[in-house]
């Protein structure tokens, strides 16, 4: 598939993708059919739909990704988003998939003998979540210390001791009413003789550890990898503690193995259909081209902000560029004076790339949304949509951030403090877009990412504010702070930063600059949090930032 | 004398399928992506139509016109559905206040036409071009201003008792306050879905994701104007409910049934979560202001409050909710006078309705406030004003009915001080404040007591039918509906357990109201008690049949028959025969292998206008401990720890009835926490919109709101009466477990200050309601006020 196909085609090479092990085909789709919806109209109703966002994760499938030059990573993301089109020549797993003709996957059992599923209804795209999770090369011990502190908050007896936990590997399912079909009692505990009062009592009773990291499991399982995934019944105990019991993958697990292989490779492809054109252009030229040509064409990335647009708003694009896999824009590179990040690389895929070098942006990405949407967002996108509140830009304000902006007029870079004009405009023009991101070196030694929202995790921010500071004995050298959600565009708070600069480190330089923050931006009111509210945080983050750097 | 029948109910056999630590009967499919929803049937059927409603989007305005030409002319659009269409009652509530297509909208968002198309994306297209003009007419949006506007509905309830205005005037200590109480959303993953069609006689066959299948019959039938044995619905299982599809299911069942009828074909309803979110009632806020007198000790002598809550456009359940609610105010707490106004708001927002609880969770945090004011007030400790107060055996509510089991309080409330360490944390806290100034901590214990059974009593009976056939194999069915609360399993284990045979011989088919009629909707904690004693009656009835059959084979008195394990033996007797040879033998006498039960709750009745009676079989209860950590910077909270001990009777199910409590804890903190309802209050031309109508602005609690250490115990006593097998409802009792962790927020909110400084705290109590009351705790007179909504 992908020797043959070097040019756009609608051919069936280009449109074919394999879903759950089958062969299928988007040819014809049009651009606007997400994949949930594709894979539920062709009978694959595992997925559900449950807010058509990117908020819930009911609609969770495994892809396969590229995972360093050679392998591939499994990677859940939300079906919900991303059009069937965008998948040609991918790889899926949906929970149909996952288990074998005779026995549940262990996902699958864990979460079934837990407890895991009440109404049922999120849990498919649990476990396609839990099974990416699962699959994760690097998934071992918690990173509490060298192979992990060997300890977790665990459910310690789910049953009491006097029985055996209710998994194993022998599939109870399903229910049978035969003789002949034993396997229902191969899992039931074994009862005490005729005595009810000494019948199972489950309980949560947790070991409390001081050291342990309570969202890593003994396994290694980074709970991170469910942030969004909501379920409405369970608590998530119980889903918790399935994850935790996950033990290591079987070797001979086909899903497995698969990960030793490179990453299937989408040909360029063109498909017409009367609901508009869906074009993977074969590089960056071709799609500068189209680009010039079609002023009203959406650039697809990760299709985690156009995925709204489509399900929510119910926009339509006549042409729809898919540029996630153009190698000119999956460039990581790091020189003496910066380092280059390419505008496709996912935020997953720039979190381990970074590897916590910049503690900035180590900060803010497990806040960023969830692990399904930063399996999918890009950083470009995330720039390119101009959101006054995403996360990523206040922090790449604080690091002086560039961005390199490719038309077929060649690449200029621009200071990121310019780049913003408006809600939601900028000073890229109609046939520009971002290739990369450049983060000057070497970084300042002092930084902070503060987020304000309802919700700890996966939750857009009522206020976010990132510091970057360099402070010697002479005081403040250097500070930048970059500001989210308290205006039409994220922005510098400059006459804070103003405030700060070349003033010494004391309580009373940051308490006059806290008050001076507590007058950036233009705050408004709304569901999310109230202008005093945005105002008096945007002001405490101030404070914090000192009391935290100075302890 | 019976063999089997004439045991009584809560007695408990041993080596039953009963008490056993099962997963959920579905799990299975739920784990493989097999298992079916409402809205996984229409791919699997051919020859499908979609619907999309036509929304008007504004508060309160009668439509002037509705103009579809342009619309039925569109492609893949077969039909438009409006009012004219409706060949019976264009209406799909109880008392004619719910227009099914209306002419005066009511809401923001509210259906007026529904197009139906080959696909979604056609019916979108052609409803966008339906040309629609209104004149906007003045509307109520907040409770407040409904209650100035004096705009009520239903049925105003008082509840009753000694004389609560000389009380309150010869008490010591006099107290009052007022909250408000946000509602809910349901927020069930899986939203409205409805799938109508004809069958070859034009009789009506509905699958529909509802709480409430023969409601649901009724007033699809009464929309048609056909009887209700033309009618069939069947529920085959809901990605959740919580209240939310009790009522809310009807309209949307009516619109695809009218859709198939009319068009001959198949028809899809199934809401997006837009459509969801601002087309369906809720949790309705409440507006509470109460006052109290207590004595030195603590003890409250005297409780006046008026609660109103908001019902939206239509009354739909808010009488029943009101009710709860009132009798509910004492929780666990013995109140001698008492006078509690209850009345419902109309405003022009969704249709409220039923949700997890039910107006109970409401009345119970009106007197915990209280009882958080006055420990401040009079410098009692927290746990113990609460424990005061408790019921003491012979005591009874305000209602009249003796509150049963009283002591099971005290010892639930003891045993989870001792297993939370309640004492050396709460030093523990005291300590960790003392050393923090930008962050502190708290720790608070709640009780709950809730009354099972429905407040109405003729909605207290089931039915269920057993068919066994030939090879020994067994099918059951039953009125109740399965939401994920594993009702079904319980009624797996009740029926294996009263026959004798392993869980694996019984199946169970989904609910439909053509196997069995006039049920009631599952809610109010009632399924298991209600169908499992159905189910256990049918079952019970078919083994009377079959004792005398056995007898014969065995040589024994009928009486002496006992069925265990699958084994049929007699007392006295060596012999044994097997399940599977008694129903042959039993076929081969022609003994009837099938029986429908029937059960209904005896011994309660309630005076809906006296507001006094005996409106429950028992009373479920529990306490929980929390502890938070609240961030001075921000007011963001973490809830570091939560002990829950809860009473289950004899747990048909134990797996199951964890679940319940853990999830319903986490949801009941949801609301209290960061569920935020908002709508559009200004008078702006978005008036009456529900502002946080996506997944993105309504945050449910995710796995970061999971308590770092969550100790569930299981309150194990078997109940004496009342319930099938000795066990007790949990669906909703646990959520109002969650009030611990508002008033943990509160005592830390508090412990920003000065001792003894008074915090109120509004509902929900989001991080920035939180921020605001530590901030007047620790700056009380340089504080910025709230900002008002």
């Amino acid at each position: 598939m992908t020797e043959t196909a070097n040019q756009a085609g609608t051919g069936a090479a280009a449109t074919a993708l394999s879903v759950n092990g089958s062969h299928m085909s988007v040819d014809g789709v049009a651009p606007h059919t997400t994949t949930l919806q594709w894979l539920r109209s062709n009978g694959i109703t595992g997925p559900k739909e449950g807010c058509a966002e990117g908020e819930c994760g009911a609609c969770a499938v495994m892809v396969s990704r590229p995972d360093g030059e050679r392998g591939t990573r499994w990677t859940s993301i939300n079906s919900c988003l991303v059009p069937a089109a965008a998948l040609a020549g991918q790889e899926i797993y949906t929970a149909e998939g996952l288990a074998s003709s005779d026995a549940l996957h262990p996902v699958q059992q864990e979460m079934a003998t837990r407890g895991g599923s009440q109404c049922g209804y999120c849990t498919p795209g649990f476990i396609s979540s839990m099974a990416a999770e699962y699959y994760r090369e690097d998934r071992s011990g918690c990173s509490c210390g060298t192979g992990g502190c060997g300890s977790s908050p665990t459910t310690s007896d789910i049953v009491s001791p006097a029985h055996a936990e209710p998994s194993g590997n022998a599939l109870p399912w399903p229910l049978v009413v035969d003789d002949a079909a034993e396997r229902l009692e191969t899992w039931l505990p074994p009862r005490t003789e005729g005595d009810s009062a000494a019948k199972i009592q489950p309980a949560t009773r947790y070991e409390e550890t001081s050291t342990h990291e309570p969202e890593i499991g003994p396994n290694g399982f980074d709970l991170h990898a469910l942030s969004g995934n909501l379920c409405r019944c369970t608590g998530y105990r119980p889903i918790r503690d399935a994850a935790f019991a996950l033990a290591d993958v079987d070797p001979a697990d086909p899903i497995a193995q698969r990960r030793e292989r490179p990453a299937p490779v989408s040909s360029p492809l063109r498909i017409e259909s009367p609901g508009g054109t869906f074009v993977r252009p074969a590089n960056l030229e071709e799609a500068l081209g189209l680009l010039t040509g079609t002023p009203q064409a959406v650039l697809l990335a990760g299709s985690t902000d156009w995925g709204v647009e489509l399900t929510i708003k119910h926009r339509r694009a006549p042409l729809t560029i898919a540029i996630d896999q153009l190698a000119e824009l999956r460039q990581f590179h790091v020189t003496d004076d910066h380092l280059e990040i390419g505008a496709a690389l996912t935020l997953s895929e720039v979190e381990r790339l970074l590897d916590g070098s910049v503690p900035l942006l180590a900060h803010l990405f497990p806040l960023f949304a969830s692990r399904l949407i930063r399996n999918a967002a890009t950083i470009g996108g995330n720039l390119g949509t101009g959101s006054p509140i995403g996360d990523i830009a206040p922090a790449l304000l604080a690091l002086d951030a560039e961005l390199v902006l490719s038309s077929p007029r060649g690449d200029r870079t621009i200071s990121l403090d310019d780049y913003f004009t408006g809600y939601r405009t900028s000073v890229r023009a109609e046939d520009e877009l971002i290739r990369a991101v450049r983060i000057p070196t070497p970084l300042a030694p002092l930084s902070r990412f503060y987020k304000v929202a309802k919700r700890k995790y996966d939750d857009i921010s009522s206020v976010a504010v990132a510091i970057a500071a360099t402070v010697t004995d002479g005081g403040i050298e250097h500070i930048r702070i970059g500001v989210g959600g308290a205006a039409a565009t994220t922005l510098r708070a400059k006459n804070t930063e103003a405030a700060l600069l070349n003033k010494p480190w004391t309580a009373g330089t940051f308490e006059a600059a806290a008050s001076i923050m507590l007058a950036e931006g233009t705050p408004m009111s709304d569901h999310r949090a109230s202008a005093a509210y945005r105002s008096a945080t945007l002001a405490q983050s101030i404070r914090r930032f000192y009391a935290e750097a100075t302890s | 004398m019976n063999p089997f029948s004439s045991r009584p109910l809560a007695e408990i056999p041993d080596n039953g399928a009963l008490g056993v630590v099962v997963p959920h009967e579905a799990a299975w499919e739920h784990v493989t992506g097999q298992a079916l929803y409402t809205d996984d049937l229409p791919y699997r059927s051919a020859n499908v139509l979609y619907a999309w409603p036509l929304q008007v989007f504004a508060a309160h305005a009668r439509i002037d016109s509705l103009d579809a030409t342009t619309a039925r002319t569109m492609p893949g659009v077969i039909r438009v559905l409006s009012a004219e269409d409706v060949p019976g009652i264009n209406d799909y509530g109880d008392i004619g206040d719910e227009t099914l297509f209306p002419d005066v909208i009511q809401y923001h968002g509210q259906p007026v036409a529904w197009v139906l198309a080959e696909s979604l994306e056609e019916a979108r297209l052609a409803s966008d071009a339906i040309e629609v003009s209104y004149t906007e007419l003045p509307s109520i949006i907040t409770i407040q201003d409904a209650i100035e506007a004096e705009a009520f509905q239903g049925p105003r309830a008082i509840l009753q008792r000694g004389d609560a205005d000389t009380a309150l005037a010869n008490a010591p200590h006099r107290i009052s306050g007022g909250i408000d109480i946000q509602g809910q959303e349901h927020f069930y993953l899986e939203t409205q879905a409805s799938f109508a069609m004809i069958d070859e006689s034009g009789q009506v066959f509905i699958q529909s994701s509802t709480q409430a299948p023969s409601h649901t019959q009724e007033v699809a039938a009464r929309v048609l104007g056909i009887s209700s044995s033309q009618v069939t619905v069947q529920c085959l299982r809901m990605g959740g409910g919580f209240g939310g599809k009790e009522t809310n299911a009807n309209a949307f069942a009516s619109v695809a049934a009218l859709g198939a009828v009319l068009t001959g074909r198949p028809v899809s309803v199934r809401l997006n979560r837009t459509q969801d979110l601002t087309m369906t009632g809720k949790r309705g806020g409440f507006h509470a202001t109460w006052e109290a007198g207590l004595d030195d000790e603590g003890h409250i002598l005297a409780y006046k409050a008026v609660l109103t809550a908001d019902g939206g456009f239509s009354v739909d359940l808010s009488p029943a909710v009101v009710s709860r609610a009132l009798c509910h105010v004492d929780n666990a707490y013995y109140l001698p006078n008492v006078q509690v106004t209850g009345q419902i708001a109309r405003t022009n927002k969704t249709s409220h309705t039923a949700f997890r609880g039910f107006g109970a969770p409401a009345g119970m945090i009106v007197t915990e406030d209280l009882l958080g004011q006055a420990s401040t007030k009079l410098g009692i400790d927290e746990e113990e004003i609460r424990r005061r107060n408790f019921y003491a055996p012979g005591q009874s509510t305000p209602y009249g009915q003796e509150v049963s089991q009283a002591k099971r309080m005290d010892d639930i409330w003891d045993t989870l001080k001792k297993t939370s360490d309640y004492e050396n944390r709460l030093a523990q806290v005291a300590e960790f404040n003392a050393e923090h100034q930008h962050v502190k901590r708290g720790l608070a214990i709640t009780p709950v007591k809730f009354g099972v059974s429905f407040n109405k009593p003729v909605l207290n009976q089931a039915g269920a039918l057993v068919l066994i056939y030939r090879d020994g194999s067994v099918l059951i069915n039953h009125g109740g509906t399965e939401m994920g609360q594993g009702l079904h399993t319980k009624m797996l284990q009740v029926a294996a357990t009263t026959l004798g045979v392993p869980l694996r011989r019984v199946r169970l088919a989904p609910t439909r109201t053509d196997k069995v009629p006039n049920t009631s909707a599952t809610s109010a904690s009632t399924g298991s008690d209600l169908n499992g004693g159905a189910v256990k009656n049918a079952c019970e009835m078919i083994l009377d049949r079959l004792a005398p059959v056995a007898a014969g084979m065995l040589g024994v008195h009928s009486n002496d028959v006992r069925i265990t394990g699958d084994i049929v033996s007699g007392l006295g007797v060596e012999k044994t025969v097997s399940w599977t040879e008694l129903i042959e033998t039993a076929y081969l006498q022609r003994v009837s292998l099938s029986a429908a039960g029937y059960f209904r709750t005896d011994g309660i009745h309630f005076n809906l206008s006296t507001f006094k009676g005996n409106p429950f079989k028992y009373f479920s209860r529990g306490a929980a401990v929390a502890e938070v950590e609240v961030d001075g910077y921000t007011g963001a909270y973490t809830t570091r720890q939560v002990d829950l001990l809860h009473d289950v009777g004899s747990s048909l199910s134990p797996l199951i009835d964890l679940g319940q409590i853990e999830g319903a804890f986490v949801q009941g903190a949801g609301w209290l926490t960061q569920e935020d309802l908002r709508w559009d209050t200004s008078d702006g031309p978005d008036r009456g919109k529900l502002l946080t109508q996506a997944a993105s602005t309504y945050k449910l609690p995710s796995f970061s709101e999971l308590p770092q250490v969550f100790n569930v115990d299981l309150y194990v006593h078997p109940t004496d009466d009342g319930s099938v097998y000795g066990s007790k409802a949990v669906g909703e009792p646990p959520l109002m477990l969650a009030i611990a962790v508002r008033e943990a927020l509160r005592v830390t909110a508090a412990a920003f200050g000065e001792p003894g400084v008074q915090v109120e705290l509004p509902s929900p109590a989001t991080p920035e309601a939180v921020y605001w009351a530590l901030e007047k705790a620790r700056r009380p007179a340089t504080a910025p006020a709230p900002v008002a909504e």
